[in-house]
């Protein structure tokens, strides 16, 4: 489903010189699996989350990414969206005066207008949202506030998770979507995204934490160290590293 | 039926707007089309000679043309302010008619005689005179009632050039007592209530442009609401500078008795022209005793194309005078055309424990420049009043608000509020704010919030990686960032001036 190979990209900031952070990463995701991606800080995670939903300031300098056979790269953020990419974001932005239905309801009918299919109905967009907002045990009420404004970095997180059950991607993305959630709030977040497993949908979940796979269980792990992949396996893996640290694996990297 | 359909041509119209805006790749602006009709002008130039000949036109009485001759004279003898933040070349007074109307008279008998090609205009700006008139017979409006109470009705006063052409409603509004006609055919019919009212607001020496527009005003709208007395529409004028080289000098005088009511709206266009155009207009609001008036305007005159080629200049007196106790003025504006905006809506408080408000939205792109903001002049006790000000300015333009609380010795326990917030989008253009505030009491309590922020590349990719589009994106974000003001327009105004903001700010990113 999503396939990067040799993947190069650095980081270009407004004021500074270039880094480059991605160094020849490869890395398949079949349709039906989570794969979970771990590493120190620095390693290249966010950077590959950023690359792939297309975020300025990253430049890709080699290698290819692509989702169904199709070249991600060379599409604007929203036609990678419409395609059924989905980031849940480590700091979601706040946006002043937007409520958030208002901006779930704009995404949503962008997508399905990107895809030449009808917009969602007044009431169908109230019914699904009454449903994602149990699942995540949101406060309707939190809905007609301006987006992520004022919020705890916990309700961010859980937003993330109502857009995302909105919206219903085809593939996701989590970003440390475990930083900032108590047990309760992780446990409630993981069922949200276990109810989007499918054997259609694919999922890179980035995490520091075996907790969140604990609740979020892996098909594979990928151990990322100075922007390559430099080991992967099964879900022990995320275990043995929770033991024994990184350090193991990044010399033999 | 008339309603329903009103309310199709309206809302394709709207569209059509929207979509014909995208369609143009530099200038984008849908208002921008002449309209080919023979008129008549004053000859060029600015004498007496000119003011005599407007009020001839106007068949004024005598006292009228004294007037305005007496401000003629003063005019003379002021020179132009240069204190606000817009620069353009000095302007040739002489160089422009001060007069055009259609030709065949000022004003026409019937809507029937409204030559098509005016109607057409109006029509194809979204402001369905002849549906409202057909809404006039009884038999249309029993079997439209039901729709009618969906689709607020609003009385339009239609201003081409320097003539009211058409004015909506009069009938039905006059049975309520309201007058609401053009303020030539006030200055014929009620000559008592202009003569007292006309500058007691904005005097005629009150500043350059003021006077000039005392001395050649054209034509406006002139409205009164007798006591006691809710007007039972929205009242509006629509302005229209059609003709080439002209200027439109506007005047409304709107004043409402004890415990009236009235909420006026405001809307103007004007074609693409290479010239700039002057529009100078005063608009003196009355408020007597518990008496309220609120005020909107959606003002899109052209702005000038990319180059900063063109547009009007617009320099505008408005000022409302809370003259008895309990009385409440709001002023609500959206400012996304013109050249050079000058323009500061104000308030006096003159009556114990009036209220003034300004709600404000000003858009700047391209090599527009707007210099806007109010006055709050607090005379009485517990008088309040509220300032909401957001400056949004892209490309290479400028936008100032500049702002005045004045609070007097016997304005015991005043207060104010005022929220300054300015939104950039790009690297070129500025925003300015110049708050002044005078206090002379003690016991007064004044709040004054500020800030200023960049419309982030963040937000627009947060926005973008959910699937919406990048101008989409900053259509979103600058509506979440005027949305507390947009809210204070009235419905129908409020979904217009979405459209425009969206239309004003395209291609200001990236």
């Amino acid at each position: 489903m999503l396939e990067l190979t040799n993947l190069h990209a650095r980081v270009v900031p407004e004021d500074g010189p270039a880094r480059e952070i991605l160094k020849g990463l490869s890395l398949a995701v079949p349709a039906g699996e989570v794969h979970a991606i771990m590493g120190p800080n620095g390693s290249g995670k966010s950077t590959l989350s950023y690359v792939l939903t297309g975020k300025h300031g990253y430049e890709v300098t080699g290698g290819t990414a692509t989702f169904e056979g199709k070249d991600l790269l060379s599409l604007a953020p929203e036609a990678r969206a419409a395609l059924g990419l989905f980031l849940s974001f480590q700091y979601p932005m706040e946006i002043a005066g937007v409520p958030v239905m208002t901006f779930v309801r704009a995404a949503m009918n962008a997508q399905r207008k990107a895809r030449g299919e009808p917009e969602v109905s007044a009431p169908d967009f109230l019914k699904l949202s009454r449903v994602a907002a149990a699942k995540l045990k949101i406060d309707p009420e939190m809905l007609k506030r301006p987006l992520n404004v004022g919020f705890s970095g916990g309700e961010k997180k859980r937003l993330e998770i109502y857009q995302m059950l909105m919206i219903e991607p085809r593939f996701m993305i989590l970003d440390e979507t475990d930083s900032g959630l108590d047990i309760d709030a992780l446990k409630v977040v993981a069922e949200g995204v276990n109810a989007l497993r499918g054997p259609t949908r694919g999922m890179l979940v980035i995490t520091h934490y075996q907790r969140l796979l604990d609740h979020i269980k892996p098909d594979r792990v990928h151990i990322l160290s100075a922007g390559r992949i430099v080991k992967s396996g099964g879900p022990e893996l995320a275990l043995e590293l929770e033991k024994s640290g990184y350090d193991q694996f990044l010399k033999a990297g | 039926m008339s309603e329903g359909k009103e309310t199709l041509v309206k809302d394709s119209i709207d569209r059509g707007t929207v979509d014909a805006a995208r369609a143009l790749e530099s200038d984008k602006y849908a208002e921008g089309f002449v309209t080919d009709i023979e008129m008549e002008l004053a000859p060029k130039g600015l004498n007496e000679d000119t003011v005599r000949y407007i009020s001839a036109k106007k068949e004024e009485p005598e006292w009228m043309l004294q007037w305005r001759l007496e401000a003629f004279q003063r005019w003379k003898e002021m020179t132009e302010p240069t204190w606000a933040m817009i620069n353009y070349p000095k302007i040739d007074y002489q160089d422009a008619h001060y007069y055009a109307e259609p030709k065949g008279g000022a004003k026409y008998k019937t809507i029937a005689d409204v030559p098509q090609e005016i109607l057409d205009t109006y029509a194809k700006l979204g402001i369905p005179l002849k549906e409202q008139e057909v809404l006039l017979g009884v038999e249309g409006a029993m079997e439209t009632a039901a729709a009618a109470r969906e689709t607020p009705r609003v009385a339009v006063d239609a201003v081409f050039d320097s003539v009211s052409v058409a004015t909506t409603f009069r009938a039905e509004l006059s049975k309520a007592g309201v007058i609401f006609m053009s303020i030539s055919e006030a200055i014929r019919e009620y000559p008592d209530l202009v003569k007292q009212y006309l500058g007691s607001v904005v005097p005629v020496t009150d500043n350059f442009f003021a006077t000039l527009n005392s001395a050649v005003f054209s034509d406006g709208t002139f409205v009164y609401v007798p006591k006691g007395v809710r007007c039972p529409m929205e009242l509006s004028t629509y302005f229209r500078m059609n003709a080439k080289g002209t200027g439109q000098f506007e005047r409304t005088l709107i004043i409402v008795d004890e415990g009236g009511y009235v909420s006026y709206l405001e809307g103007c266009t004007a074609p693409m022209r290479d010239e700039n155009q002057l529009h100078a207009a005063v608009v003196e609001l009355v408020a007597l005793a518990d008496a309220e008036i609120k005020y909107s305007t959606v003002q899109n005159w052209w702005p000038g194309d990319s180059e900063g080629k063109g547009g009007v200049y617009n320099f505008v007196t408005k000022r409302g005078d809370c003259r008895g106790a309990r009385s409440r003025i709001s002023w609500t504006q959206v400012e996304t055309g013109s050249a050079i905006t000058w323009k500061y809506p104000s308030c006096i408080l003159r009556g114990d424990d009036s209220s003034g408000e300004f709600y404000s939205i000003a858009v700047t792109n391209g090599r527009q420049q707007a210099d806007t903001g109010t006055k709050m002049i607090h005379l009485g006790k517990n008088t309040k009043s509220r300032i909401i000000s957001k400056g949004i300015s892209a490309g290479k333009s400028n936008n100032t608000y500049r702002g005045l609380v004045s609070i007097h010795p016997k304005a015991v326990k005043a207060r104010n509020f005022t929220q300054c917030d300015s939104l950039l989008i790009g690297q070129t253009c500025g925003a300015h704010t110049v708050p002044y505030v005078e206090n002379r009491r003690a016991d007064a309590q004044l709040e004054h919030e500020a800030t200023t922020t960049k419309l982030s590349e963040d937000q627009l990719f947060y926005a973008r990686q959910r699937g919406i589009g990048e101008e989409e994106a900053v259509a979103l974000l600058v509506n979440g960032f005027v949305r507390d003001v947009l809210q204070k327009l009235p419905m129908e105004f409020a979904v217009e001036a979405q459209k425009l903001l969206e239309v004003s700010l395209e291609g200001s990113v990236g």
